[in-house]
C-alpha cells in the first residue's frame, strides 16, 4: 500500500470542511473566522501541491505560492480593519456590525 | 513504510489541530493550534517533495501571519466568552453541512484520483520530472512563464502593506507634527522680521 493522490485530496477536503464549519459556528468571533479562512486556503494549497506533485508539473506549486501571497495580504488587511473597528467600537462582535450599510 | 506512518501522523495532526482552531475557547489557543496545523501541513508538503513551499509555509505563515494573529488577539481587550454564544445553536446545522460537504468532496477527489489525469501516478514528483531540485524547478518556471504574475504578486503585497498602514495609522490631536511642506515653502519674508531699535530702549514684542 502506498500513499496516493486520493489520500492527500481527502486530507485537504476534510481540512476545507473544518474551515467552513468554523465559519458556521463562530459567527460572532471575527478573529476565528479569519483563522478559518486561513485553514480553507491551506486546504486549497494542499490540493494544488498534491496535484502538482502527482502530475509532475511545477505550475501547481507556483499557483500555490500566489495563493500564499494573497492569503498573507488578506490577513494583514483583515486584521488592520479589525483593529480600526475595535478602536471605533470598543468591541469586535460582527453580528451587530451593520453601521456600514448604505 | 516510514512514509506511510509519517503521512498518517501529519495528516492526523493537521486535522486535529485544525478542528481545535475552530473549537478552542480561547483565541490565543486557536492561534497556537493554527501554528501546529501549518507546521504539520508543511510536513505533508515535504512528503510530497515540495520542499520550497514547505519552507515558505513555515516562514510566511508561522513566522508572519500567525504571529500577526497572535499580536492582534493579545492586543484587543475583548470579552471572548460573549463572542462564543451561539456556538451550540449553530453546531447541529454546521455539522450537517460539514458532513455533506466532506462526503461530497471526498467522493469527488476519490473519483479524480482514480479516473483523472493523475490516475497512473504512484509516486509524487515535485521537480517537474527533470533532474533539478524542487526550488530550481520552481524558479525556472516562475521567472520565465509567470514573471508578470510574480510582479503582480509583489504589487498585491505592496498595496496590502500600504492599506494596512493607512487603516491603522492614527493622528492624535494635540501632537505637534513636522510639516515638511511648510518648512520648504518658508522664505526670508515669512521667516524673519527686522526691527529697528533705539539705543537704550528694550523691545516689546
Amino acid at each position: 500500500m502506498t500513499i496516493g493522490l486520493a489520500h492527500y485530496l481527502a486530507v485537504a477536503a476534510i481540512l476545507f470542511t473544518i474551515g467552513v464549519f468554523g465559519i458556521f459556528v463562530n459567527r460572532k468571533n471575527i478573529i476565528v473566522i479569519l483563522m478559518s479562512v486561513e485553514l480553507i486556503l491551506l486546504a486549497v494549497n494542499i490540493n494544488l501541491v498534491a496535484f502538482s506533485a502527482y502530475l509532475g508539473d511545477v505550475t501547481g506549486q507556483i499557483f500555490a505560492m500566489f495563493v500564499l501571497t494573497v492569503a498573507a495580504a488578506e490577513a494583514a488587511v483583515g486584521l488592520a480593519i479589525l483593529v480600526t473597528f475595535f478602536r471605533n467600537r470598543g468591541d469586535i462582535a460582527v453580528d451587530d456590525a451593520s453601521m456600514m450599510k448604505g | 513504510m516510514i512514509q506511510i506512518i509519517a503521512f498518517y501522523l501529519m495528516a492526523a495532526v493537521t486535522l486535529v489541530s485544525g478542528f481545535c482552531v475552530v473549537s478552542a475557547r480561547n483565541p490565543v489557543h486557536s492561534v497556537l493550534w493554527l501554528i501546529l496545523a501549518f507546521f504539520s501541513a508543511a510536513g505533508l508538503f515535504v512528503l510530497m517533495g515540495a520542499e520550497f513551499l514547505a519552507m515558505l509555509l513555515v516562514v510566511v505563515y508561522v513566522g508572519a501571519v500567525a504571529v500577526l494573529f497572535l499580536f492582534v488577539v493579545m492586543m484587543l481587550d475583548v470579552d471572548f466568552a460573549a463572542l462564543r454564544q451561539g456556538f451550540a445553536r449553530y453546531m447541529p446545522v454546521g455539522l450537517l453541512i460539514a458532513a455533506f460537504l466532506a462526503a461530497e468532496m471526498i467522493l469527488v477527489s476519490y473519483a479524480v484520483a482514480t479516473n483523472g489525469a493523475a490516475k497512473d501516478a504512484v509516486l509524487p514528483v515535485a521537480n517537474g520530472g527533470s533532474d533539478v531540485t524542487n526550488a530550481e524547478a520552481i524558479g525556472r518556471v516562475l521567472y520565465t512563464d509567470y514573471v508578470y504574475f510574480f510582479q503582480a504578486a509583489g504589487l498585491v503585497l505592496l498595496v496590502a502593506m500600504i492599506g494596512a498602514i493607512v487603516l491603522t495609522l492614527r493622528h492624535k490631536p494635540g501632537v505637534r507634527r513636522q510639516v515638511i511642506m511648510d518648512q520648504v515653502l518658508r522664505s526670508p519674508k515669512t521667516g524673519m522680521r527686522i526691527v529697528q531699535l533705539k539705543p537704550g530702549e528694550g523691545m516689546d514684542q
